[in-house]
């Protein structure tokens, strides 16, 4: 299927009756090479990159719903690479060159816009410790850029810089960050893998797995089981309740995360901003909605809706430093269950059962790594050894010492 | 969410904080052979419940008492409250 305005055109004058789906509706075969548990945009990804780069097709994606009903389309669409940690910072960078290229690579448009992504500055120790994160973004080959007070009053003159509490005092900005089309990503990766021979398999759960000897040999499924040489778990937000299947407890808790979209507004944010400090974060929709979040709710959940003591947070942080967005009105507000690990960071590594793996534990940031969380899975499929940079990622770590702790908070999910 | 205190009565859920898993309560005995083992399922590892589920509470913006929650994680619905004191001295901790 190619898309072109020329096509539109046609399909207009003719009752658009020569569409035809994107991907196929295969029935599962009885057995695969590899079969990726979850088809969300990390299982697509990872589906199309073993397709593409490690000549790997005869895979299956399962999806229990259909694909990206999950968190790649309940996200704020928001990409960057401004880490910190040696074990982050570098994988993050990978994804976000990953997605400079998505388009042409996957002839597909996702509407990927590097409108660039800025974090707010309030302190002297505040600026210090992100001068010290750009230094540590450049390097791992990405950009920063530091912005005193005067040239941000002067790029975006709404904020409120004279806040008492949290006086603006300049911040970091990553010109090559921005937003995508999130369900776009989904689409692309699907009809991209399909189109090598990935067999995308909706309305289909993985009920058990298949393990024998501590070696898993395939998934039990509601269409039946199905064989496999290596079974991948892709499945953030449900690790939880999958890799119980197999019997294992993970560093991972589920917790619910909201995000908001006001009504349709001319253009006025150029970029995303981050309110750290007052748990806030804003870009604009290319239809026009203000979409903001902040943070968890903080309990347990894997219901996909949360609370009013947070939406109430999360309007009170955009107020204090954005008072303009007080005139908009809510549209809508949703909710996502992640997979809050231990120290914030993900996983992607083998399990202590041969022939199964995991990916999991994307916190809050699973869609931005979306590319590079394939491609470092596929090389962990295919190579059976961890990409470099998701070297760090392991499920062990915690039994090392070697925590991935951005924030410094320790074993504490809901505060990360 | 309201939290029935079982002192005060319905709260507010935001008054209170949250740990986690009420299996918090049993913190391994560090002078076991298995110690270090136990401190790293005690510190890092999580079953992670789909449905009810029991779970700690601090009431930090009210009387400062610890609560044993159990709420479903499907649900939001909180069906028992206790006070983690209790709890604890029913397993045989002595504070």
């Amino acid at each position: 299927m190619r898309y072109s305005a020329l096509r539109i055109l046609k399909e207009g004058l003719t009752g658009n009756k020569g569409w035809k789906p994107a991907w196929r509706d295969p029935e599962p075969k009885r057995e695969y090479d590899v079969v990726v548990i979850g088809g969300g945009g990390h299982g697509l990804a990872t589906a199309y990159y073993l397709a593409r780069e490690y000549g790997i097709t005869n895979v299956a994606v399962l999806e229990k719903g259909w694909i990206g009903s999950g968190n790649v389309g309940r996200n704020t669409t928001i990409i960057r690479s401004n880490y910190l940690l040696p074990g982050n910072e570098p994988f993050y960078e990978l994804s976000l060159k990953l997605w400079e290229g998505l388009e042409q690579d996957l002839n597909y448009n996702a509407m990927i816009s590097q409108r660039s992504i800025l974090n707010l500055v309030h302190s002297d120790a505040q600026r210090d410790a992100f001068i010290r994160r750009g230094n540590a973004m450049f390097l791992a080959g990405a950009d920063a850029e530091y912005a005193d007070a005067d040239q941000l009053r002067r790029e975006l003159p709404f904020l409120d810089f004279d806040n008492a509490r949290f006086p603006i005092r300049g911040g970091l900005y990553q010109r090559r960050g921005g937003t995508v089309r999130h369900d776009a990503v989904a689409w692309g990766y699907a009809r991209a893998a399909d189109a090598r021979g990935v067999d995308i398999i909706q309305n289909c759960e993985v009920t058990g797995f298949d393990i024998e000897d501590g070696t898993c040999r395939g998934v039990e499924t509601t269409r039946g089981p199905i064989r496999a040489r290596k079974v991948a778990m892709c499945v953030a937000g449900s690790s939880g309740r999958v890799a119980a299947l197999a019997g294992m407890r993970l560093p991972i808790e589920s917790h619910v995360l909201q995000a908001f979209v006001t009504e349709g507004l001319k253009p006025v944010l150029p970029g995303v901003i981050t309110f750290g400090a007052g748990h806030f974060y804003v870009s604009q929709s290319d239809k026009g909605g203000l979409v903001f979040g902040g943070d968890i709710d903080g309990y347990n959940s894997y219901a996909q809706r949360g609370n009013l003591p947070v939406v109430e947070d999360v309007c009170e942080g955009g107020m204090a430093i954005m008072p303009m967005i007080g005139r908009a009105r809510l549209l809508r507000s949703w909710g996502g269950v992640m997979d809050m690990s231990m120290d914030g960071s993900p996983f992607i590594d083998r399990t202590h059962i041969d022939g199964l793996y995991f990916n999991g534990g994307w916190c809050y940031g699973g869609f931005k790594a979306t590319p590079a969380s394939g491609w470092c899975y596929a090389h962990l499929l295919a190579r059976d050894a961890p990409h470099p940079v998701a070297a760090e990622m392991r499920l062990d770590r915690f039994r090392r010492g070697h925590m991935i702790d951005e924030k410094g908070v320790g074993a504490q999910p809901n505060l990360h | 969410m309201l939290i029935n205190h079982p002192l005060l009565g319905p709260r507010d859920a935001a008054e209170f904080t949250y740990l986690g898993d009420a299996c918090l309560i049993e913190r391994p005995d560090p002078d076991a052979k298995d110690a270090a083992e136990r401190f790293l399922e005690y510190g890092y590892l999580r079953d992670n419940v789909a449905g009810e589920m029991r779970e700690l509470w601090y009431h930090e913006q009210g009387d400062r008492s610890w609560l044993v929650v159990t709420r479903d994680t499907l649900t939001h619905e909180i069906t028992r409250v206790e006070i983690a004191r209790d709890v604890a001295r029913e397993r045989g901790r002595s504070t």
